[in-house]
């Protein structure tokens, strides 16, 4: 009894959070491409736009809620409920810490602990093509078949490369079981660099981190592999038809879809919940920090004469800030606070390089996506693992 | 809770494969085999085999069957027509078909004549570790010839296209 009542408590923290997170991230993404473009990005809804991914998903609640008289109406709806569910699946698995113990009941800082973790997944992340391609199909409009199309040729193809590099730091972990994969990296050589499966010996994971790096933007259709919905080609691709809540459930689908990637990215190969630093070198003491340092950035700047409109918003961003840093300085949370603070770092940092790469980059053309598939990424994800199962082979 | 479980998912699959035939639209009929994966996946992890659950979800829901789906989109088949049952099928094939169920359901009563029912949890060796064991020991050499034999079947399907690209 006691086990479901934990397990229910975690998981609405979770959904909680996440669903949050979701909500925000798009507001962040708007942000950063704005300034990438040197912009301000969303100002208007509330103070700094803080208000616009509520005002958004009013909008597109409020929205009339279209089908498409031509379209397989049971697909055509089953293909938004099947991205967002699958999306979601993957976060029963992953682990946000280590085991801790909160008014005397001890539990992990995770849903299930299973020990096929990483096939679990992979399996989800294989399924989601069909949400993708049933969309397309559904329609029964010419721009989202073509883009369902693509997007399952570029699926496919570009999950090869992502299980190839997913296997290597599986061989240097001996585990499918995400939290002993993490639990595995833990230490440090010379006392100073960590032995995250990214530096780990006998086969530091380098080119299978950049691999990895690679594919999973295309799982993820996001630029510059998004040819399934390249706008100049096909108006919107698989999701063109659809409007209102329907198409925030793809909205919605792609950016869980990249928290998943970026945090299975962190648990492979940055060592998960672990600090890059040895505790002696002061790891501890870096997220306070890091906080307080970010709330005396705002200070500084809402209290600057050139920016009348910040001076009472800057502030009480910097307050909270201040209380942050100081929630991690006390002795009784840190336990509970730092492992969840490193391991959201490390994914908020992959989340930003996601936005960073979309200011940036430009769209492939499909021939050189497929090329640059089948023939660089999967030979090098292929030499990769032969070399690392030779390496810890041999040593 | 267990036989409720496998009750609930082996409904799934008797059902999803029945649909696969009966449907007329060839995308249904291949997204009921996805489900019918996907509950056989479901049957596996009661059994407690853990991997070949997953494996199972991975290869033939998440692999073949998108090409299945991709392959009937790009062809854009539509709906079937059905054929016109010839005399024999609609008379002998029901009691055909209820004669090799009640024989099939003997063999299977005399190889097994005392079933147990699995508990959830009961067994522990399903394993990638026990798996991956016993395919390099035990079952090494069925194991490699399988791999042969699918390496044949791609030499042949290449040659096969390769003649057509020819012409």
């Amino acid at each position: 009894m006691e086990y479901y009542l934990i397990s229910a408590a975690k998981a609405a923290i979770l959904m909680g959070g996440l669903l949050l997170t979701l909500l925000y991230l798009q507001w962040i993404e708007r942000k950063v491409i704005a300034h990438v473009q040197v912009r301000i990005g969303p100002s208007r809804v509330g103070p700094h736009g803080l208000l616009q991914p509520v005002a958004d998903s009013l909008k597109l609640l409020l929205k009339e809620d279209l089908v498409p008289p031509h379209a397989n109406k049971f697909l055509y709806l089953l293909a938004p409920f099947l991205a967002v569910t699958l999306s979601l699946l993957s976060f029963a698995v992953i682990p946000f810490g280590p085991e801790i113990e909160v008014l005397g009941v001890r539990t992990r800082m995770q849903l299930a602990d299973l020990d096929i973790a990483v096939l679990f997944v992979l399996a989800v992340s294989s399924l989601t093509v069909y949400a993708v391609v049933l969309a397309g199909w559904s329609s029964n409009s010419k721009y989202p078949l073509l883009g369902g199309l693509r997007s399952a040729a570029q699926m496919i193809s570009y999950e090869l490369p992502l299980a190839l590099a997913v296997a290597a730091p599986l061989l240097l972990a001996n585990s499918l079981n995400l939290r002993e994969i993490v639990e595995r990296q833990d230490g440090f050589y010379l006392g100073l660099l960590p032995r995250w499966n990214l530096l780990r010996l006998p086969a530091p994971q380098l080119l299978g981190f950049l691999l990895f790096g690679v594919a999973m933007f295309a799982e993820t259709n996001r630029i510059p592999f998004d040819l399934p919905e390249a706008e100049n080609e096909l108006v919107a691709g698989f999701h063109a038809e659809y409007s209102a809540m329907k198409f925030a459930a793809f909205f919605m689908a792609e950016y869980a879809n990249m928290i998943t990637v970026s945090a299975m990215a962190t648990l492979l190969f940055l060592g998960g919940w672990l600090p890059p630093l040895p505790a002696r070198y002061g790891a501890d003491l870096l997220p306070p920090l890091a906080a307080a340092g970010t709330g005396a950035l705002a200070l500084y700047h809402g209290l600057h004469p050139a920016r009348p409109r910040d001076r009472r918003t800057l502030p009480a961003a910097a307050a909270a800030f201040f209380a942050l840093a100081l929630l991690l300085l006390l002795p009784p949370l840190r336990p509970l606070l730092l492992p969840p603070f490193w391991f959201l770092a490390k994914v908020g940092l992959l989340l930003w390089v996601f936005m960073w790469v979309r200011g940036t980059l430009p769209r492939f053309r499909y021939d050189q996506l497929m090329r640059f598939a089948w023939g660089f990424l999967f030979p090098a994800a292929v030499l990769n693992l032969l070399a690392t199962g030779l390496l810890v082979a041999l040593f | 809770m267990d036989g409720l479980l496998f009750l609930i998912f082996a409904a799934i699959a008797v059902v999803s494969g029945l649909n696969v035939v009966l449907q007329r639209q060839p995308i249904a009929s291949a997204l009921s085999l996805v489900a019918v994966m996907g509950s056989l996946a479901m049957l596996y992890l009661l059994l407690g085999a853990q991997f070949i659950a997953a494996v199972q979800v991975i290869v033939y829901a998440g692999a073949v069957m998108v090409l299945f789906v991709m392959v009937i989109m790009l062809l854009n088949a539509g709906r079937e027509r059905p054929a016109g049952a010839s005399l024999m099928a609609s008379t002998l094939g029901l009691p055909l078909l209820a004669g090799l169920a009640g024989a099939l359901g003997y063999v299977i009563f005399l190889a097994f004549p005392d079933p147990q029912p699995v508990r959830f949890g009961q067994f522990r060796e399903g394993g990638a570790a026990q798996v991956g064991y016993a395919l390099f020991t035990r079952y090494l050499l069925p194991f490699e010839l399988t791999s042969v034999l699918v390496l044949i079947a791609i030499l042949g399907a290449v040659v096969l296209a390769w003649r057509e690209v020819r012409k």
